[in-house]
This record gives C-alpha cells, structure tokens and sequence, in this order.
C-alpha cells in the first residue's frame, strides 16, 4: 500500500498509472452521458408542473455537484501537496481548476435558464445562487494567482494555501438551503433519504451525475498526464519518451 | 528606517518573551505609522469621497438615500479597507524587515497577529468612529447608528485579518493590487452581508444582536485561522 503511494509521488509513475486509467473513465464517460442525455431528455417523463423545462435539471445538477467537489478534490490535492511536498498533486489541482470553473458557470448559466420558465427571473439574490458566484470567483482567483506566479514552486505553495482557505465556501453552499429558507430548493439527493422524485425522473439524473464524475475524472487525468509531461520536460523519462 | 527599530530580538542572543516580542512588533508598527501620516488619513478620506459621490450620481432625495445608506455605507468602508492592504506588508518586504520577522525566534503567526492588530487600529477603527459622520450626510435614520458603528468596528477587524492573507500571498509580486482584489473580495462577502443586516435590522426597529453575534463569530473564527494562513503565506512569498 505505502509503496503505491510512494509511486504516485513520483512523476514517472503517476504518469504510466495514469495512462493505464484513463481508458476506463473515458468509456464510462462515452457510455454514460448519451445514456443520460437520450433518457432524460426523450424517455423521462414531463414534470406536472413544470412540463419539459425541468429537464434543465439532468445539467443543472450535475454541473453544480461537480462544482463543488471539484473544489474539495483540489482542497484535498493542495493540503497533500503543502504537506508531503507531492509535486504531482500540485500538478492535479493546478489542471482541476478550469473544469470546475466551467462546471461552476455552466450551473449558473443553467440554473438562470431554469429561472425565468419557474420563478420569472434570470437572476435573484438567493443564499445558494450568491454563494455559487462566489465560488466562481473563487475559481478565477486561483487561476489568476497561479497565472501571476507563473510555474515555479512559489505560485504552487500560494495557490493551495488560497485553495485551502476558499474552501469554507463550499459548508456555505452546501447549507445555504437549509440554513436560509429561500427560493432556492434543498438537495435533490441524498445518501440517507430516498429522492423526493419518481425513479423514472431520478434515475437518469444519476446516470449524468456519474457520467459528469466520469468525465472529470477522465480529463483530469488526461490533462495530469500532459502537465507531466510540460513539467518534468527535463527528465530522463520523458526524453525517451519522445525519442 | 532600520529593520530593527523597536524589532523583536536584541541581537545579543538573549531570549525575549513573547509578550514582550508582540509589545515591541506593535510599538513599531506605531512608529512608522506616526512617521508616516498620510497612511492613517488615506482610507478616511477615500470613504468621504465615495459616500459624497453617491448622493450626487443616485439622487439626492434623503428618503432614497436613507434606504441604501446602511449598505452603501459598509461598501464603502470595505473598499477603504481593501486600499490599505496593498501597502501591509510591501513596505517590511521592500527594507527586508519581513526576513528579521521569519527570522525571529518568535512565532510568526503572532507577530502577523500584532501586525495586523495595528492594521485595524489605524484602518478599521477611524473608519468605525467616522461613518457616523458620513451617515448623515447619506441622511441614515437614528436608530442605525450605533449598529453602524459596532458593525463596523466588528466586521474591519475580520476584513483586516482575511485581507492580511491575501496581502501576504501577493507581496513578492510585482503587481499585485488587482489580483490581490479579486483573491480578498469574495471571501468578504459574507462580513458585508451581515455587517450591512446588523445596520438594516437596527434600522427598522428589529434588533441588530444577531447579525453582530454572527460578525463576531466571524472575526472569533478569522482571529483562530488566519494568523497562520497568513505566516504560510508571508513564508512563501519570502523563501520560495
């Protein structure tokens, strides 16, 4: 056990054992999201209420969950890094960003969609859409701040102490729906309840959640394997590589 | 001025106690700010000028102005804050007074503590004790003002503290004003939104308690944290 962790330390290994996974994330991907994308927007059936504009839902929710855990994963990949000195895990959370920046504007844009067919308003100052722009924001400031420092271990070391700081937003939005009692609906799932929905409607949203982790999965390692490479230019390694 | 006016070790080798060490680093602090007048004055007068401009570009009608003041006014003192931190650390970075402070047998996180306890005594503190002068040029309705000022007084002291992060991330950079803004603005967010309701609530004879209570809870928990955070990043921008 140890001896792998040793090994992912190690940038030669982090990059053959990314190779070796990153095929399977890729066909989970491929199967997953035009499973998801054909069951729930033709098969599902129409909301009651709210007809075919929830269907914005199977993108709303699964952009705004990996938003968040995006930002978890790089918290956890800067405290391994800030600790251990893991260079590579600098290198996963430096490529992690601009997938949950994307994924925390596309559920913004998503969920502004969505508002103006349910609430009348493309945008509204709830706790949990406020909280969300932070988190945008957050998003940006990381990026800017490791484009300020350039590569070099400086910017790494600033960049997760940020990272680790900005990640107290993410109790803020997780409970903003609880604690507030706004426009904004609770968590559509749960892992102790049973979803308030009909399986028929939640089932593909969980197909295009595991297909949206899938894909993040799969890029970031896709993404981990090219910083290796940009990065450890010098090494031996990757000299022979590309001869 | 010397890195060592007033600095936290004798030079000798003899042991200094903290508390001694802490009495020394603000001593200092107070120094250089007293040498130093325009620093104190700046953040008030930029607070004046951005309450004065807004009464001339909204309307100058008192009911309209009494209805954003609260907020308006919190705006404006958190801006006057962000302008202060640029210079935080810059000048201490600039004649090496930073390296003597890292290399101080004391902790670090303490001293980043009294440095950023000076901070809001000349920032955050004016501020608190002026806006009520501002508030009535904004025609802020009586009951606000002593809400305005213990939130103020609260709220600056966290500013300070979550601001003294990103000063110290940013001070090896050549120019890091602009990005020290977009670091430090969203995690202010939340001080602003309590700050301005504790206003608001004692406005409209609710009671201004529990917003305060949560202004001080943030400042409880950013005076625990960030102390740290902020020796981690003075460590960075100093050793690489």
């Amino acid at each position: 056990m140890w001896t792998f962790v040793h090994k992912l330390g190690s940038p030669k290994w982090s990059y053959a054992i990314c190779g070796r996974l990153q095929p399977f994330f890729w066909v989970a991907a491929l199967i997953l999201l035009p499973i998801g994308t054909v069951w729930s927007l033709a098969i599902s059936p129409p909301d009651y209420q709210m007809g075919d504009s929830y269907r914005i839902i199977y993108v709303h929710v699964p952009s705004a969950i990996l938003a968040q855990s995006v930002f978890v994963a790089m918290a956890l990949a800067s405290a391994v890094f800030l600790i251990w000195k893991i260079k590579v895990a600098d290198m996963a959370a430096s490529v992690m960003a601009p997938f949950g920046a994307a994924m925390t504007a596309l559920g913004l844009f998503s969920g502004s969609l969505w508002g103006v067919p349910t609430w009348g308003t493309w945008w509204t100052w709830d706790a949990r859409l406020t909280s969300m722009l932070i988190q945008l924001f957050l998003y940006i400031g990381v990026i800017a701040l490791r484009g300020a420092f350039g590569r070099g271990d400086q910017g790494a070391k600033a960049v997760a102490v940020l990272t680790l700081v900005g990640v107290v937003n993410i109790p803020i939005i997780k409970y903003s729906v609880v604690w507030w009692n706004t426009l904004h609906q609770p968590a559509t799932f749960s892992l102790t309840e049973r979803p308030a929905m009909p399986a028929s409607m939640w089932m593909p949203l969980l197909v295009m959640v595991l297909g949206f982790y899938a894909l993040f999965i799969a890029l970031t390692l896709y993404r981990l394997r090219n910083e290796l490479i940009r990065r450890e230019s010098r090494a031996r390694w990757v000299q022979a590589l590309a001869d | 001025m010397s890195a060592n006016s007033g600095g936290s070790t004798t030079g000798r080798g003899e042991e200094i106690g903290l508390w001694a060490g802490c009495v020394a680093q603000v001593r200092r602090e107070l120094k250089i700010a007293r040498r130093r007048g325009g620093d104190l004055v700046n953040p008030l007068m930029f607070l004046a000028l951005v309450v004065v401009l807004f009464p001339l570009g909204i309307s100058p009608e008192p009911d309209l102005l009494a209805s954003v003041a609260p907020g308006l006014l919190w705006v404006a003192a958190l801006l006057a804050m962000l302008l202060s931190l640029d210079g935080l650390f810059r000048g201490d970075h600039e004649d090496g007074s930073l390296e003597q402070m890292l290399l101080s047998p004391l902790p670090l996180p303490v001293l980043c503590l009294a440095k950023v306890v000076v901070h809001w005594l000349l920032t955050g503190l004016p501020l608190a004790l002026c806006a009520p002068l501002l508030g009535v040029l904004l025609a802020l309705p009586g009951a606000g003002y002593l809400a305005l000022m213990l939130s103020l007084a609260l709220g600056t002291a966290t500013l300070s503290l979550i601001g003294a992060i990103g000063a110290a991330l940013t001070v090896g950079l050549p120019r890091g004003g602009v990005l020290l803004s977009l670091l430090v603005l969203p995690l202010y967010i939340p001080v602003l939104i309590f700050g301005a309701g504790a206003v608001k609530a004692a406005i409209e004879g609710g009671m201004a308690g529990p917003a305060l209570a949560l202004l001080g809870a943030l400042l409880a928990l950013a005076l625990a944290a960030a102390p740290f955070a902020i020796a981690g990043g003075l460590r960075i921008s100093v050793n690489g």
